[in-house]
């Protein structure tokens, strides 16, 4: 018997609607032609759609994480296509994995070297608290050395979880006022860890 | 292949007589312990003699045995004769208030970072070493993390419960 044939003689149009989603117009005043809208909000906007990532990754987060940057949850979605391996050209410090004390200076080395404004996410349970190396070699969390901005728990997280830590660093980042950095609290969190 | 366990501790007897003691087989491993004044000489005996032929040094590290006074800390040479393929195993033990050892580290090249090591870790004084300081922890580290006194765990973390750790 012979295979029935099918001919897609009649495919359904992709809509681009429905594979793009276009980010939402910041609150404002629109007429013919114009547009007016409160500067951070535009620069808000901007920045939480083009964040440039930089991982530093040293353990099994790193493995989920490249997951992450992989087709299949494909990170670039949300804006942050362009992973960076220069401090100087990100945004976001992504700590995925144990950070041994050695490493700390490291780090810290690294986050000053990155401009501002920039973002601090801590994946995993090592580099949010030392995890399971409950140990006199290992970092009892990175918020021992520098801010950081938000955390995503779990050993290792999916990457489901750090896709939603992603969101909520673009929500901070969308929201954060542009003068915030100059800001008397934002200077003492940074005195409180000896940064300049 | 000649060798034999019975073999080298016929000739340790020989050539040290009371001055190596403590012969043990440990799942066919010969371990013999030797005074700490005396490790240099052995372990060059052991490197030189014809028959011997233990030229290279497997592992070279530390136990502490708090609970003998006296002699807290064992070194121990683990060395491999390459033609015969055998081991074993040469320990020496000293105080732990007087850490001191001769280093291996002009007969073996490979003794030069185990014994860095073994400092880091233990606190061994290796008598002679060119660069005695620590390697692998960081170097402002002011105690040594392996001996038993120390607690394993880090003691800067405030949020811990002992009872969720099981040692409540």
């Amino acid at each position: 018997m012979s295979r029935p044939v099918r001919f897609n003689i009649h495919p359904i149009e992709a809509r681009i609607s429905d594979a793009v989603a276009v980010a939402e117009a910041p609150e404002g005043y629109a007429g013919e032609g114009f547009f007016t809208s409160k500067l951070s909000d535009v620069v808000g906007l901007a920045r939480k759609n083009s964040l440039w990532p930089l991982p530093f990754a040293t353990s099994c987060c790193g493995i989920e994480f490249m997951a992450t940057m992989g087709s299949h949850y494909d990170l670039a979605r949300f804006g942050s296509e362009r992973v960076g391996f220069s401090p100087r050209q990100c945004d976001l410090l992504m700590v995925m994995g144990t950070i041994a004390k050695k490493m700390g200076p490291v780090l810290r080395q690294v986050y000053l070297q990155m401009a501002e404004p920039r973002w601090v996410m801590a994946v995993g349970a090592c580099a949010s608290s030392g995890g399971i190396f409950d140990t006199y070699s290992v970092l009892q969390g990175i918020d021992q050395i520098i801010p950081v901005d938000v955390y995503v728990p779990g050993c290792p997280p999916r990457p489901e979880a750090i896709i939603d830590g992603i969101i909520r660093i673009q929500e901070l980042v969308g929201q954060e006022s542009i003068r915030r950095r100059n800001s008397e609290q934002y200077k003492a969190l940074m005195n409180g860890y000896g940064i300049e | 292949m000649g060798l034999t366990n019975e073999k080298i501790k016929q000739r340790l007897t020989e050539k040290f007589g009371e001055g190596l003691f403590s012969f043990e087989e440990s799942y066919g491993m010969l371990t013999v312990e030797g005074p700490k004044d005396h490790n240099l000489k052995v372990l060059q005996f052991l490197f030189d003699d014809a028959e011997l032929n233990f030229r290279f040094l497997t592992d070279l590290c530390a136990v502490n045995y708090p609970d003998q006074p006296g002699r807290e800390l064992a070194v121990v040479y683990h060395l491999h004769n390459l033609q015969e393929n055998l081991r074993i195993r040469f320990r020496v033990f000293t105080a732990i208030t007087e850490p001191d050892i001769f280093t291996a580290s002009k007969l073996f090249s490979a003794a030069n970072w185990m014994e860095r090591e073994t400092y880091d870790f233990y606190g061994v004084n290796f008598v002679g070493h060119p660069n005695l300081k620590r390697i692998l922890n960081v170097d402002e580290m002011d105690y040594f993390p392996m001996r038993k006194e120390y607690p394993l765990e880090d003691q800067t973390r405030v949020d811990k419960d002992d009872e969720m750790f099981g040692r409540g």
